[in-house]
């Protein structure tokens, strides 16, 4: 199965990079963009999507630092911890 | 006093704490696929850029065998220190709290900075007083220290920060200036300026010997 895991900085942490993109967008002429975050895709195959859960916690996010959602079509469309 | 220096793929400063090592013992290479410490009391894990910093700082170098060995190690009450990535590796691998974000600024810093020596009671300040003042440079650009507010308290209360940029110094927007932590019982310590590379009055400060001077005042 094809899973996608979004990982991004948790809520309430400063995330320079969201601001700095949120920052550049009017300077292209982009208004009224607000609470850009930056995070990072993980794309995968696995055969047990049941085991994605504890690969976003002991790798593929920090928990202490980040959230993450789990996208795949057989774990219930998509599985979020924040 | 034996220390052992961990390589990592993508590590680039144990050479320089190899050296820095030396001054004040017997110092010896620890290659990252090694299952033993080579007998060393001290372990230091180095600055660089371990695995390519893929993923996150640290995540990756947490996997190599020998941290198998320093887990125990440290949780043996064995003396190790991680420096910089060697830092990030040491949260990442739960043996000191909190992380690691990349600073406010976005950019790689390199400048020396003064550090304010909060707690001169762990294994590795101990040759230091409460409240001097080490010159030390700092090279980096993930070194935001973060720790949700309740945990960072709880650090302060456990004498559990051991070094904080000095007023003035601070430039990468770490929580409450913090440069280095300690676990609970203070053998595991990291921080993010590098004092291997202030060994000698010739590149400016000799400062950083202080820290390897500590651990083998505990070995002693």
């Amino acid at each position: 199965m094809r899973a996608r895991v979004l990982i991004r900085p948790k809520a309430g942490i400063l995330d320079p990079q969201g601001q700095a993109v949120e920052r550049a967008l009017p300077a292209l002429g982009f208004d009224g963009v607000r609470n850009v975050h930056v995070g990072r895709l993980v794309e995968l195959d696995v055969e047990d999507p049941g085991q994605l859960p504890a690969m976003c916690e002991q790798l593929l996010a920090n928990p202490l630092i980040e959230d993450y959602e789990i996208h795949g079509g057989e774990i219930h469309g998509a599985a979020a911890r924040s | 006093m034996k220390f052992g220096v961990i390589q990592f793929p993508g590590s680039c400063d144990e050479r320089d704490a190899l050296a820095a090592a030396s001054r004040v013992g017997e110092a010896v290479l620890l290659w990252h696929r090694d299952h033993d410490l080579q007998g060393a009391d001290a372990v230091i894990v180095p600055g660089g850029f371990s695995y390519g910093d893929y993923l996150r700082a640290g995540a990756l170098a947490r996997f190599s065998p020998i941290m198998t060995e320093v887990e125990r190690f440290a949780r043996h009450g064995g003396l190790v220190l991680g420096i910089c990535n060697g830092f990030q590796v040491l949260c990442e691998a739960g043996l000191l709290p909190g992380a690691l974000l990349p600073n406010v600024s976005l950019r790689f810093v390199c400048r020396q900075v003064l550090l304010d020596v909060v707690n001169a009671d762990t294994s590795w300040t101990r040759a230091c007083e409460p409240g001097d003042q080490l010159s030390i440079p700092a090279k980096h650009q993930t070194g935001r220290y973060w720790a949700p507010d309740p945990v960072l308290d709880e650090l302060e209360a456990n004498g559990q920060v051991v070094l904080r940029y000095a007023t003035g110094n601070g430039f990468n927007g770490a929580a409450r200036d913090i440069a280095g932590v300690s676990n609970h019982a203070g053998n595991v310590v990291g921080l993010m300026p590098h004092p291997e590379h202030a060994v000698d009055p010739l590149t400016g400060s000799a400062d950083g010997l202080r820290l390897f001077e500590s651990a083998a005042l505990v070995a002693v």
